[in-house]
């Protein structure tokens, strides 16, 4: 009985070490941009920043869940790149086609991780390379589909669901409708990783998969299921993007390291085992407030990529100095 | 490069291994001819249609030769693609079209590859960064640094050192030749010298490699070296066969991946230990091989990309489904 709580306690300890360390780095940043924009502050912006924000926070809860087993995605970008471009054709600026479309992009969302589980899982392909190949896949398909060049409308009640804002709400003032998805998918994400006995068999997995397998965890379905649900962030995130940037083939370039990067920022042990729903949270806030806060800056966009490895860098060097500090 | 010399680096590392470049090359032979016959162009097996299929592999054979040494140590590095373009831009902007900029051109080049490659082999070894994201974020930062400093197309090769890409003394186009000495050396040093000795060490059980002596970290650092310089050779050489270098070249040939690619369905195990260059260049063949069939059977160029991440995954599905244990 006593061995229980002995082996739950230091993960959860270092769990919340690691949320504190994103939440700090959020507050710091989010403090720099209100010193740039004072009105950053206030409620709307807020709300506003959130609603630019929600991409990245649910595609970083989708990867952390191929993380914390074990893995990589490197495909998210590519089907945020298929559903928005999917989403285009399929629905041709037909309002009454949006909700059948959405239920058909949750299926290519699901096949894309049914797809790169069973490489990884039964091909035993090491899941960067097994990734790297169906982002080419998915991005040369979604190119393909749709000639190179974006066609077709997105109707409004489809864009909606990214930039909608509803007004006059309670407390808040301002409710994105971006911001309730945004909630809703952190929860369900944090619901599944840390309270039920899926998401302790997804870390023991990505701690390591022969001691789980020989506890008895299916290790191979589970891990099937990290990528699955990745998939879905993906083409959760893509619907809301197409909602508020509309349609790009370029609309998911490189979104895959902003989410590998935002769960690394919010504690995430690369190569799985450890991490937490809340961190990648303020680990996907803070990336995104320092894009906001190099906007205000005047930077130029480009510079965004170079900060992004040098705080990938930094994130895993930090990681890494604590861990030896601790043995 | 004969079957000789492939048989005597392989026997004291056992017979098991020995016809996988064999095998590959076998294959990629098969595949051009079938493709050139089917499409009724047989004069692609021609000397200058094999001639063409071998230029087609210098960019990315040079970059595969670099990639070999970082996966043979257990190692990887995702940077080349942006240090292709780096070196590619940055040789042509130093150039600016003017001959005798080349040699001070090429240098520079190979001291940006240098300080890339240490910065690499340093975050990897000494600080104990997984190679995946330190090696994709010194690309990324690289990547950045380059958008953001060449935001227009400034700059050419000089003519002389863009005529040494077409030159063919001999029949033998120069960059192929290039690459093949390249490979001579590299086999060389891997297969013939104790440095190499120690790399296979080193990539087989760093522990063990630790234990009997050997400073693992200086060879993980000299190996991200040489695949710096792998890609900073071609660089150069897509800089001269494309007259100027264009930012986005390396990350638009998708070098990163397809030089993992090639090493690994050339035998190299991306745990480390155990693989060769003489796999990698006929993995390079036989990408070169699909690549010319698309073009004979005249495939849409996104389908190609569709392609090639099939091809990549199933190339490497081949080794890993022996596997016994999980992968992650």
């Amino acid at each position: 009985m006593t061995a229980i709580p002995d082996t739950v306690r230091p993960s959860r300890r270092v769990s919340i070490r690691g949320l504190n360390f994103a939440l700090l780095i959020f507050v710091v940043l989010y403090a720099m941009i209100a010193v740039l924009q004072p009105n950053y502050l206030e409620a709307g912006l807020f709300m506003n920043f959130l609603r630019r924000a929600a991409p990245l926070v649910i595609l970083a809860c989708g990867q952390l869940y191929v993380i914390l087993s074990g893995g990589f995605d490197l495909s998210m970008g590519a089907v945020v790149t298929l559903v928005v471009l999917a989403a285009s054709m399929l629905i041709g600026g037909d309002p009454a086609m949006t909700w059948p479309v959405i239920v058909a992009l949750y299926a290519m969302g699901l096949a894309v991780g049914l797809a790169n589980g069973a490489i990884v899982a039964f091909l035993k392909v090491p899941s960067i390379i097994a990734t790297l190949g169906t982002m080419l896949l998915v991005n040369g398909l979604a190119l393909a589909w749709s000639g190179g060049a974006p066609r077709g409308d997105l109707p409004d009640n489809f864009r909606n669901l990214g930039r909608l804002v509803l007004r006059d709400v309670p407390l808040v003032g301002t409710l994105p409708v971006a911001v309730i998805i945004l909630v809703g998918a952190t929860l369900l994400a944090g619901w599944g990783l840390h309270r039920t006995a899926y998401g302790k068999r997804l870390l023991a997995v990505g701690d390591n998969p022969r001691a789980a397998e020989l506890a008895g965890v299916p290790v191979k379905p589970t891990r099937i299921s990290a990528f699955v649900v990745s998939a879905l962030a993906a083409v959760t995130a893509g619907i809301l993007i197409g909602g508020f940037s509309g349609v790009s083939v370029n609309a998911g370039r490189g979104l895959e390291l902003q989410a590998i990067a935002a769960c690394v920022i919010g504690g995430a042990q690369l190569l799985g085992g450890r991490g937490s729903v809340a961190g990648a949270l303020f680990g996907s806030l803070s990336l995104f407030a320092l894009f906001t806060l190099l906007n205000l800056l005047g930077l130029p966009q480009a510079l965004r990529d170079s900060l992004q490895g040098v705080i990938l860098i930094a994130a895993v060097g930090a990681s890494v100095l604590r861990h030896r500090r601790s043995t | 490069m004969s079957v000789d010399t492939l048989s005597s680096g392989r026997t004291r590392r056992g017979f098991r291994d020995l016809p996988v470049p064999l095998v590959v090359i076998a294959l990629a032979a098969f595949i051009y001819v079938t493709a050139a016959l089917a499409t009724g162009q047989a004069n692609q097996i021609s000397l200058t249609g094999l001639s063409g299929l071998l230029q087609r592999t210098v960019a990315l054979g040079l970059v595969g030769l670099g990639q070999t040494f970082a996966i043979l140590v257990g190692s990887i590095d995702l940077s080349v693609a942006a240090l292709i373009s780096t070196v590619a831009v940055l040789a042509s902007y130093l150039m600016q079209g003017d001959a005798g900029m080349i040699v001070p051109a090429i240098l520079a080049c190979l001291v940006l590859a240098l300080v890339v490659g240490v910065i690499n082999g340093g975050l990897v070894a000494c600080w104990g960064i997984n190679p995946l994201i330190a090696t994709l974020s010194t690309g990324l930062i690289l990547q950045g640094a380059l958008a953001a400093g060449f935001t227009y197309l400034g700059g050419r090769v000089a003519p002389e050192f863009q005529a040494l890409a077409y030159q063919a003394p001999f029949g033998v186009p120069l960059p192929v030749l290039l690459l093949a000495v390249l490979a001579i050396v590299a086999w060389f040093v891997l297969a013939k010298t104790r440095f190499g000795a120690h790399l296979y060490a080193v990539g087989g059980n760093p522990d063990g490699a630790k234990l009997a002596g050997l400073r693992v970290e200086r060879f993980v650092l000299a190996a991200h070296v040489i695949a710096s310089l792998g890609a900073c050779v071609a660089g150069l050489y897509l800089a001269a066969r494309l007259q100027s270098g264009t930012p986005w070249i390396g990350r638009d040939g998708v070098y990163d991946l397809e030089s993992i690619a090639i090493v690994v369905i050339g035998g190299t195990a991306l745990s480390g230990g155990k693989g060769g260059v003489l796999g990698t260049l006929a993995g390079v063949l036989l990408f070169a091989s699909l690549d010319a069939s698309f073009n004979m059977f005249g495939v849409d160029a996104f389908l190609k990309q569709v392609l090639r991440g099939a091809i990549v995954i199933a190339a490497v599905a081949v080794y890993a489904v022996r596997n016994k244990g999980h992968v992650a």
